[in-house]
C-alpha cells in the first residue's frame, strides 16, 4: 500500500506492506536508527516518536494506521548541531549510560513537558512509566528533564 | 515480530464499516487505536484476514452533553477524554480511570471503543461504565441498538457484540460522586484490582474489574452498604471465576478486591 508522511519535516511516500510497523518502517526504509526497538510489544518505550504532536510507541503502530501524519522522530529534535535543550540536558546531567532507552526517554520527555511545562519531580516520574532504562535507576533522567524543563521556561 | 499478511481497509463511515464486516465476517477485525489488537497480532495470538480501520471515521471523535449525558465517541483516545472539561466536571469518575490507564504513548492511541469491545478482564473502562450503568451505543446490519453496561460483558474477551457491530459511542449519566482505585500491575499498568464505586442518595453502585474473567457489579456490597465500608467484606459474594495469575493469586485477589472496594466505599462518604 502506497503512504506518505511528513517526517522531521520531510515528505517521504513508499510501497510497504499493510503488517509493517512504523518502527520497523523508520528504520529499515528511512534509515532512521535512532528509533530504538526494544520489546517490540509496547511494553518498553524504547520506540517512541510523536505522532502530529503525541507521543507513541512506534512498534505498536502500523505504519499505515499513521499514513498522513506528521512524525518527529529523535533525528528530528537537534536543530542542525544545536542539541534540543532536553538533549543537552541528559548530556549535562548523565541522563543516560548505554543509550538504549534514551532516545525514547527524550521524545516522552518532550510529550510530558509540551502539555505540563512546569511539571513537578512527580508528575515527571509517572510521565515515565512508559518508558524503561535498565541502566541508570531513573534518577538522573528525571533530574536531566527537571533541568531541560528550567532551560525551556527560561 | 510481525503480524500474519493481513489486507488493510479504510472505512470512511459507519455504514461502511458494517458493510465490510457483513462482507467478510469471522476474518475481518476493526482497528482503533491498535493497542490491544496489534500487540495480540504481532504475537500472531490473533491473525485477521482484514483489518478495518475505523479510527478516520468522521464524528466517532467527540464528546458532547446531551441532557443529563455525557456521551463519548468511541474513537475518543484515552488522553482526550482524560482533558476534556465536560468529563472532568461531569463524570469525574471517567477522568481518574483514564488518567491512569497505562502510560502516556498508551492513552495517546487507546480509545474508549477499542477498550470496551477488547473486554480485557483486566481493563479499567469495563468497572465505570457499570457503575455508572452507561450504555454502550452500537450500529450493525440490523440498526442501532444500545446496550446497558451490565449485559455487555459475557466472559474474558467476550462482549454482547454481533459480529456485524460496530460502537459508536458510550452514554454516561452525570455523576456527582464517583471514584475509581487501582491497584497496578507494575510494568503494563493494567490493574490488577479496579473498583469504580458511584454513591446515588443512600445507596452506592460499584463496578469490579480485574477480579473475575468478567468485570461485575458488587451486587452484594450494594445490598450490604449502610454508609461505611463495612459492605467490602462483600466484595466476591457469589463471584466463582476469580482469576489466579503470577501478579496475585485467587485468595490474594480476593482480599485485595475486599480492601479496594472499602477504599472506595470510604472515598464516595
Ligand atoms: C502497554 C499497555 C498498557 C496498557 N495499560 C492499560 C491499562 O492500564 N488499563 C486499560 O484499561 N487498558 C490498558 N491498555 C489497553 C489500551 O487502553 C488499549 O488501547 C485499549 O484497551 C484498546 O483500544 P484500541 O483503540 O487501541 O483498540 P484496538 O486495539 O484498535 O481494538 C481492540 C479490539 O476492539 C475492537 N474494536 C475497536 N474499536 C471498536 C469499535 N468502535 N466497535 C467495535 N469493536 C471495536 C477491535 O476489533 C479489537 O478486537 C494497555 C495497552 C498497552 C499496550
Ligand atoms: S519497542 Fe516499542 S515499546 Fe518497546
Ligand atoms: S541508559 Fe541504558 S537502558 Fe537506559
Amino acid at each position: 500500500m502506497q503512504i506518505s508522511m511528513t517526517i522531521n519535516g520531510k515528505e517521504y511516500s513508499h510501497d510497504v506492506e499493510p503488517r509493517i510497523s512504523l518502527a520497523q518502517y523508520l528504520r529499515e526504509n528511512l534509515d532512521l536508527t535512532g528509533t530504538h526497538i526494544g520489546c517490540d510489544t509496547s511494553g518498553c518505550g524504547a520506540c517512541t516518536v510523536h505522532v502530529d504532536g503525541a507521543a507513541a510507541k512506534a512498534c505498536t503502530l502500523l505504519a499505515v494506521q499513521v499514513d498522513g501524519s506528521e512524525i518527529t522522530t529523535i533525528e528530528g529534535m537537534a536543530n542542525g548541531k544545536e542539541m534540543h535543550p532536553i538533549q543537552e540536558a541528559f548530556k549535562e546531567n548523565h541522563g543516560l549510560q548505554c543509550g538504549f532507552c534514551t532516545p525514547g526517554m527524550v521524545m516522552t520527555a518532550a510529550d510530558i513537558l509540551k502539555n505540563n511545562p512546569n511539571a513537578s519531580e512527580e508528575e515527571i516520574r509517572h510521565g515515565l512509566e512508559g518508558n524503561f532504562c535498565r541502566c541508570t535507576g531513573y534518577h538522573n533522567i528525571v533530574k536531566s528533564i527537571q533541568h531541560a524543563a528550567e532551560k525551556m521556561n527560561a | 515480530m510481525i503480524p500474519a499478511k493481513f489486507e488493510y481497509k479504510r472505512a470512511s463511515s459507519v455504514s461502511e464499516a458494517i458493510s465490510m464486516l457483513g462482507e467478510h465476517g469471522m476474518d475481518a477485525k476493526l482497528v482503533s487505536g491498535g493497542h490491544s489488537l496489534v500487540p495480540a497480532m504481532k504475537l500472531r495470538m490473533s491473525r485477521p484476514e482484514v483489518l478495518i480501520d475505523i479510527k478516520r471515521i468522521p464524528g466517532l471523535d467527540i464528546i458532547t452533553e446531551e441532557g443529563n449525558e455525557i456521551v463519548i465517541g468511541a474513537n475518543c483516545t484515552h488522553t482526550q477524554v482524560m482533558r476534556s472539561e465536560l468529563v472532568q466536571k461531569d463524570v469525574n469518575i471517567v477522568y481518574q480511570a483514564v488518567s491512569r490507564i497505562g502510560d502516556i504513548q498508551i492513552r495517546n492511541r487507546g480509545t474508549i471503543g477499542g477498550s470496551l469491545a477488547h473486554a480485557d478482564p483486566s481493563s479499567d473502562y469495563p468497572a465505570v461504565v457499570l457503575a455508572c450503568d452507561a450504555k454502550i451505543e452500537v450500529e450493525g446490519g440490523n440498526g442501532k441498538r444500545s446496550i446497558d453496561a451490565k449485559d455487555f460483558f459475557l466472559g474474558i474477551f467476550t462482549t454482547a457484540l454481533e459480529e456485524d457491530e460496530i460502537i459508536t459511542a458510550v452514554r454516561f449519566p452525570k455523576v456527582a460522586n464517583g471514584t475509581y482505585f487501582k491497584f497496578y500491575q507494575s510494568a503494563s499498568r493494567f490493574a490488577v484490582v479496579g473498583v469504580a464505586a458511584v454513591k446515588e442518595g443512600d445507596h452506592v453502585k460499584v463496578g469490579v474489574t480485574g477480579v473475575a474473567g468478567t468485570p461485575y457489579r458488587a451486587t452484594a456490597v450494594e445490598n450490604a452498604y449502610s454508609g461505611n465500608g463495612d459492605a467490602a467484606e462483600h466484595a466476591v459474594d457469589g463471584i466463582d471465576d476469580i482469576m489466579s495469575d503470577h501478579f496475585a493469586d485467587e485468595e490474594y485477589r480476593a482480599h485485595l478486591a475486599k480492601v479496594m472496594v472499602r477504599k472506595a466505599l470510604e472515598a464516595v462518604n
